[in-house]
């Protein structure tokens, strides 16, 4: 048996047989996945819930536009009392052929679309009173759009999150842990090169992100999530590879500087936890200010994040990769080189 | 096949300070091969530095140290596979055990992983071949760091303290194991602090303290050339102080609780007057140790 495989049979022992480290590999960002898709997964719950007041006409034809949630009141006086209480946007009060909405001053969003609602129900039952025939026509179709539902939004974004976990962690404390324990003097005595033990500790590391890879997607495909990989989806092989890359060299870097694995761990959480939210991995950065959108570029979760969504569910080809490619490949040599130069065999 | 073999290892005048602190103070000492060579002293003494700039783990701030006949310093590739090291700390790969370890460490030098249950055996522990290293006893992970200091069968083998820390049962299975090394023809360099256990393992000791050698030789050498007085102690009763004080060549006579110790530097006779008295019950000779050599050289009670 070669150094190298050894090294890295060792390495991968010690990580199936650490409950610890498989829990907080797999199951923890898992976790996230399984939690975000069910809440997430009915779009039916934002429609908008408005107190009525007697029936009629206006009222049905009100419920069928199924745009409204309505709750019915016996007096008008109890469904003000909700508005005024805040607990309900507005009120459709329907008195013979008076029609009244009233609605809370403080969401005019909600109160717009009410009586956006009501007034197009109103007008089209006047014009079909009054028999004449409309002069302007409105016609609606529904197209898919690129917006994505959020199973597809947040496998990407969580996977690439649990690889730069495990990454971090990964290179972080294995050095810190053999720093500590003399294994890396020991190593240091026998006749085996340091690019040997780089790169098989580099080699688990790959190895752990693509059974995360494969673990993540075949959950979120399951029929109660409902992902559906598009495209070239294999594309998500170099950037997990990539990714791995970068968030070991920050590992590198953290395990240089932190003497205990508590503190590595710690300093690892520091970088991770700010570095997710800002790369958009639980809810899209498109939303954020512009500034926040600008410093989540110097991330590299960031760019793994664009470039997982492109390739694996939107459909897009080789060329996504090229931008988040580069900006991996930068990352890792910037940050390898400097861990290189601050790393120590001993304490 | 005498003369002209080169020797283990050779330091020469080395020194290393940390700040103010000289933690070596001009080191010198050569060990032949297939001797079994102590370094003893105190915690802090200097042993560790020492062993470690031996070892080619740190640079000497001044001084010279060869290993059959290369230098340690920098890291020498060609010489690694010929020494076998066991650091202070037990250092082992996460979760494996007893036989990974071995195969594991063995691999890093081309060693077949046969190799693993035969140095499990040698340290007796091939029973625990399949047990995690974090689940051994003391005692049993010292053998186990000594069989992977020992697995790619090395000229010289340096350990450090590897008794520190153990019962007294573990540490007598120790000494069988180390016993055994030496009797492959391995030349053994180890520190320790227990001066009682130098004496009877090792061939030749170097005592130190802050920095120094203060005395190198073998332990009977150095106890004999000591000059100190013979204790007889008997039980407290059988003789009066001033009746021990009138035999000749008794030198003091001290009494405590339970016993009389008689101090003479011609034991002979007075073991034959007491004989004559009839007052041998419950007697004890205690001659000098390397902890009176100690004692002698620094002034100070040894405390390890």
């Amino acid at each position: 048996m070669t150094a190298f495989r050894s090294l890295s049979t060792a390495m991968i022992k010690g990580f199936l047989r650490d409950r610890m480290t498989l829990f907080f590999v797999f199951l923890f960002p898992l976790m996230f996945l399984v939690v975000f898709g069910l809440l997430f997964s009915d779009p039916g719950s934002d429609k908008t819930k408005i107190g009525t007041v007697g029936d009629g006409p206006v009222l049905s034809a009100l419920e069928q536009t199924g745009a409204l949630e309505l709750e019915k009141y016996g007096d008008s006086a109890t469904a003000r009392q909700k508005v005024n209480d805040g607990d309900l946007p507005a009120v459709v009060v329907v008195d013979g052929d008076q029609v009244e909405v009233v609605f809370a001053a403080s969401d005019q969003v909600a109160a717009g679309t009410v009586i956006g609602i009501v007034s197009g129900v109103v007008d089209k039952m006047n014009l079909t009173a009054a028999g004449v025939p409309p002069r302007f026509t409105v016609e609606a179709t529904s197209v898919e759009d690129a917006s994505l539902k959020p199973i597809q939004y947040l496998t990407p974004g969580i996977l690439s999150w649990a690889i730069s976990i495990s990454g971090v962690f990964g290179s972080a404390l294995t050095m810190v842990s053999w720093r500590k324990k003399q294994v890396l003097r020991r190593i240091r005595l026998a006749p085996v090169s340091t690019t040997t033990v780089l790169t098989s500790r580099v080699l688990v590391s790959v190895g752990t992100a693509v059974a995360q890879g494969i673990v993540f997607v075949a959950v979120a495909m399951l029929p109660l999530f409902g992902l559906q990989l598009t495209g070239q989806w294999y594309l998500a092989l170099p950037l997990l590879v990539l990714g791995t890359m970068a968030f070991f060299a920050i590992g590198m870097l953290v395990g240089a500087f932190c003497k205990t694995e508590e503190a590595a761990s710690g300093a690892a959480n520091l970088i991770i936890m700010p570095m997710a939210f800002l790369s958009g991995t639980f809810f899209p950065v498109e939303n954020a200010p512009a500034w926040l959108q600008a410093v989540s570029n110097a991330f590299p979760l960031r760019h793994m994040n664009d470039g997982m969504l492109d390739v694996l569910v939107r459909g897009k080809g080789i060329e996504a990769l090229l931008l988040p490619s580069a900006v991996l490949i930068a990352f890792t040599l910037t940050i390898g080189f400097i861990a290189a130069r601050v790393f120590r065999w001993e304490d | 096949m005498t003369g002209a073999r080169i020797p283990a290892v050779v330091a020469a005048d080395i020194r290393k300070s940390y700040g103010e602190l000289k933690a070596v103070d001009g080191v010198s000492f050569t060990v032949a091969e297939g001797e079994f060579f102590g370094i003893l002293g105190p915690n802090g003494a200097g042993k560790t530095t020492t062993l470690e700039i031996v070892e080619g783990l740190r640079k000497a701030d001044t001084g010279q140290v060869t290993l059959l006949g290369e230098n340690p310093w920098p890291r020498n590739p060609k010489l690694l596979p010929r020494i076998g090291v066991q650091l202070q700390a037990s250092s082992f790969f996460e979760k494996l055990t007893a036989r990974e370890q071995l195969q594991t460490f063995g691999s890093l030098y081309g060693v077949s992983r046969q190799r693993a249950d035969e140095m499990l055996e040698l340290v007796g522990l091939l029973d625990k071949a399949d047990v995690q290293e974090n689940k051994l006893s003391g005692g049993q992970r010292q053998r186990l760091s000594i069989a992977c200091a020992l697995v790619h069968d090395p000229d010289i083998v340096f350990l450090d303290e590897p008794t520190a820390a153990l019962d007294p049962q573990a540490r007598r299975n120790l000494w069988d194991v180390l016993r055994a090394i030496q009797a492959r023809g391995k030349t053994i360099v180890y520190t320790t602090h227990y001066l009682d256990e130098a004496e009877i393992l090792c061939d030749r000791v170097a005592i130190m303290d802050r920095g120094r050698i203060l005395a190198m030789d073998a332990p009977a050498t150095l106890v004999r050339g000591l000059d100190a007085p013979t204790h007889v102690v008997l039980q407290k009763g059988l003789l009066t102080r001033e009746a021990a004080r009138g035999i000749t060549g008794v030198e003091d006579a001290q009494e405590d609780e339970v016993s009389l110790t008689i101090s003479t530097r011609k034991p002979a006779p007075v073991l034959s007057a007491l004989a004559e008295r009839g007052t041998l019950d419950g007697l004890q000779v205690r001659t000098a140790t390397l902890e009176d050599v100690f004692l002698d050289l620094t002034g100070r009670e040894y405390r390890a």
